[in-house]
């Protein structure tokens, strides 16, 4: 049995759907890349998961628990958490107070989970008296996933963790996740930068107008020539 | 020095206490803003309703044949602070949940807030006529004075026990306010709800209860003020719908969403409207033998009657100078 899985689900905003019964599973260990043009549905499968928007068909559950259109304040209580792609930390507010607006569904002390986070995110030390606007992207997106993981979550939803970084960053961004899966955290992400994302990928998923296209391991989706072509910008194996 | 301790008198004292009745409302103001988005134009009667309130429970207070040197109302104030926070969370489920569920946008919010307004002031003038009331029944004013012991000052810097009350009162608030914000776990809550409430709810935080306290709070202030102010002047149906303008510019001028600025407005509005009718004359009236006799006895930047258009003028500078306000607050 998978940790999260979703299930044939149809989903969108209103309009016409956006997913249209998309599948996606990951296990506890799994560092999971969800992969696909723009408007594919990326997104929008990270907030079905996470009861940010309505699924009208199909089914997402989570460790055997049914959690199709939970308000998030509950799942967050359940072991999930979700970093948005914009707006992702608290402007106004402190980067350790950030931290601690991540442990909001906690009560018991989570000084040890602030300790860790500052441990895989060195440069937030420094910094934790300062508002989070005073910070650069990348330092920004460090709080935002630190954040998501005071709730000290057992599944975190990372909604394209290295949109608007530089080279630099995306490569220190994706080795922290490596880290935090090795921690224990099953981690399931939407990334723009494709095949940089699906080489740390243990499954990978690879969606177009909001159906499964491709489904398999990192390395898998990286080889498969078709897969290259029409989404990862040309065939080129390493 | 006569001409100064006047002016401490008449303009500083009063720029004070209106300025923390201001205060008070204007924190209440914006920390809906910030949590709901939306303008709560019904903020002046909440406070007039919160004065009703304290009054209703000082009557039953003294129709227990308690009595005391000091007016009953300072005892009654806390039962009525929590009378109006219930009362204020029960408008927001009655009126403005229901339409918050249904995505309402939040004018659609401010007119319902209007209509709140109607049936807050209806209530009261049904229940209590269109008269005005008095805390003072039993007891008196305490008034102090005191004399400076120069010589040749006649005149005594006086203000009156609820002048002294209310600002003690907003003082306090204010630190309360600062610690419950920045100390508490529930304070930190509303403020990240107010800076990102998508973000706020995916952190696990409940906005409901963030809206719940946020009410609760507004609704304590609002009685707080209505109360200060009724205990200053007199209780009438219309006792802060008057002042729901200069609130309202002060919570704007200080920066929406943002309760320290909403103090800042506060005081500045209160300030500049007590110095703004103040007559200056007074301070030529030594001199008055030298002076030509063109020179008025009674020079005021505006007179006491048009007192409301200060605010006015503050707000249009403000939203023309620094439309976010003070302290940069929210502006969607």
């Amino acid at each position: 049995m998978s940790l999260i899985s979703l299930k044939s689900a149809v989903a969108g905003y209103g309009g016409p759907p956006v997913l249209n019964g998309i599948d996606i599973a990951i296990d506890q260990n799994d560092i999971g890349v969800v992969v696909g043009p723009n408007g594919a549905g990326k997104s929008t499968a990270l907030k079905a998961i996470f009861g940010l928007i309505r699924v009208s068909a199909g089914s997402v559950s989570f460790d055997g628990t049914d959690i199709t259109n939970r308000p998030a304040h509950e799942l967050v209580a359940m072991g999930l958490s979700f970093v948005p792609q914009n707006q992702n930390v608290f402007g106004s507010l402190t980067v350790h107070e950030n931290l601690e607006m991540g442990a909001f569904s906690r009560t018991d002390d989570f000084s040890e989970s602030i300790a860790s986070v500052y441990e895989i995110f060195p440069p937030l030390i420094e910094r934790k008296r300062q508002k989070t606007t005073e910070l650069s992207g990348g330092l920004r997106q460090m709080v935002a996933i630190g954040r998501g993981l005071m709730s000290k979550p057992r599944l975190i939803l990372l909604d394209e963790p290295s949109a608007g970084l530089s080279p630099r960053y995306t490569a220190e961004i994706l080795e922290r996740i490596i880290e935090i899966s090795a921690n224990g955290v099953a981690v399931l992400m939407v990334e723009q930068n494709a095949r940089q994302a699906l080489e740390i990928a243990t499954k990978g998923f690879v969606l177009a107008n909001g159906k499964n296209l491709f489904t398999g391991t990192g390395r898998e989706l990286i080889e498969d020539p078709e897969v290259a072509r029409s989404f990862l910008g040309g065939w080129n194996p390493t | 020095m006569n001409e100064a301790i006047f002016f401490f008198n008449n303009a500083i004292v009063s720029g004070l206490v209106i300025g923390s009745v201001y205060a008070l409302g204007a924190i209440g103001v914006s920390l809906i803003f910030g949590i709901l988005r939306f303008a709560h134009f019904a903020h002046g009667d909440m406070m007039t309703m919160g004065a009703f309130a304290t009054f209703i429970v000082s009557l039953l207070i003294s129709g227990l044949g308690l009595s005391t040197s000091v007016p009953i109302a300072y005892f009654a104030l806390p039962i009525a602070v929590a009378l109006t926070a219930a009362a204020a969370l029960s408008f927001d489920k009655m009126f403005y949940a229901p339409l918050r569920n249904r995505g309402a946008k939040p004018v659609t919010l401010l007119v319902a807030s209007i209509g709140v307004t109607m049936i807050i002031q209806g209530l009261i003038r049904l229940f209590f006529g269109t008269g005005s009331h008095t805390f003072y029944e039993e007891t008196s004013k305490t008034i102090f004075q005191i004399r400076l012991p120069i010589e040749g000052v006649r005149r005594a810097i006086t203000f009156t026990e609820p002048q002294v009350v209310i600002v003690v009162l907003t003082i306090l608030v204010v630190v309360a306010l600062r610690l419950f914000l920045t100390r508490s776990r529930f304070g930190k809550a509303m403020r990240a709800a107010s800076d990102n409430s998508d973000l706020a709810e995916a952190s696990g935080i409940n906005i409901k209860q963030v809206v719940r306290i946020t009410w609760m709070i507004a609704g304590g202030l609002a009685c707080l003020a209505g109360t200060m102010l009724a205990l200053d002047v007199t209780l009438k149906p219309d006792l802060a719908f008057n002042i729901v303008l200069p609130i309202f510019a002060a919570a704007i001028v200080g920066g929406l969403g943002h309760p320290y600025g909403a103090i800042i407005g506060g005081y500045l509005i209160g300030f500049a409207e007590s110095l703004a009718v103040f007559n200056w004359g007074i301070f030529l009236r030594p001199y008055r033998d030298q002076l030509p006799d063109w020179v008025p006895a009674n020079i005021s930047i505006v007179p006491t009657e048009y007192k409301l258009t200060v605010a006015f003028v503050i707000l249009i500078v403000a939203l023309l100078v620094r439309p976010t306000g003070i302290l940069r607050g929210s502006t969607t």
